[in-house]
């Protein structure tokens, strides 16, 4: 998967990414956005990861009831983990919103900060500011952003240093299987 | 593929969710990892997790991944709250005394690679 559209805002922190061929699918998306068939909503305390997981957890079970075919519920179900880990592993605590419709499905991330110093960075394999206990859980190798992205079809981080994260991401129900 | 019941024989295994039937997985490899987020970027759906991270974290990962099995090296075996939450994702437990290397060269062997 090729990197296909990347727009950096000079006074808006944020990083866009879009998959190959979803540009006007996307583009559909959030100037109409559809009728949501269910929403979720789960609390991410600050480094609670046995709670952490919850969401991602009932959510994949939700999407499997769905029907949703199980390569793309693995990447659902990878993408929302991975994001729980960081709200818990990196912000004071925040809230994961799921949100299904017909055909993808819509996962937003807002935390209570402190933000990212800088999301470049952040979004490097391999880049961590994980801490200690974090490492010994065998986190912080610097890989869930970039696996997020890699396994949605569109991607949004917003982020500003001593403010909060948001992050968000669609992935559609018939799309790729790999 | 082989069965998981023939890999657990030839590592000696225990396993820890005899609820599971080992018989009835299929596997096509292995991932070797401790880092929980390069399993999840990396780790087939077919594939045993070998690993010697034990906690509740890993059966979260090994469920999002959609791995059928879990091989703890060098003898760790996970606590019973970890078995628990296996078998509510059923996902197989298996502890064996060898290390790393051997367990995956054995199933290597085994797969005739």
């Amino acid at each position: 998967m090729r990197v296909s559209a990347v727009v950096r805002f000079r006074e808006m922190p944020e990083y866009c990414y879009v998959a190959e061929g979803f540009e006007d699918a996307v583009r559909q998306f959030e100037e109409h956005a559809p009728l949501a068939e269910v929403k979720t909503e789960f609390a991410i305390p600050e480094k609670d990861f046995n709670t952490a997981g919850k969401g991602s957890s009932e959510l994949k079970n939700l999407l499997k009831r769905l029907g949703v075919d199980s390569v793309v519920l693995r990447r659902i179900a990878v993408a929302s983990y991975e994001a729980e880990i960081n709200v818990a592993a990196h912000s004071k605590g925040g809230i994961m919103y799921g949100t299904v419709y017909d055909d993808l499905i819509h996962v937003r991330f807002e935390d209570e900060g402190p933000g990212i110093a800088n999301i470049e960075q952040a979004m490097t394999p391999g880049f961590s500011t994980a801490d200690d206990l974090v490492r010994e859980l065998g986190f912080g190798a610097g890989l869930g952003l970039p696996n997020i992205k890699k396994n949605s079809d569109a991607m949004r981080l917003v982020s500003v240093a001593g403010g909060r994260t948001k992050l968000e991401f669609l992935i559609y129900f018939a799309g790729r299987f790999e | 593929m082989i069965k998981l019941s023939e890999y657990i024989a030839a590592i000696k295994g225990e396993n820890h969710t005899p609820a599971l039937d080992p018989d009835e997985i299929e596997i096509s490899g292995a991932y070797v990892s401790d880092m929980l987020s390069d399993v999840m970027g990396s780790a087939k759906p077919e594939q045993v997790w070998i690993t010697i991270m034990k906690h509740l974290n890993v059966i979260a990962v090994a469920s999002m991944t959609g791995i059928p099995a879990i091989i703890f090296a060098k003898g760790h075996a996970p606590d019973a709250a970890v078995c628990d939450k296996a078998l509510e994702e059923s996902i197989c437990l298996i502890s064996s005394k060898l290390e790393t290397f051997d367990l995956a060269g054995t199933l290597y062997k085994l797969l005739g690679k």
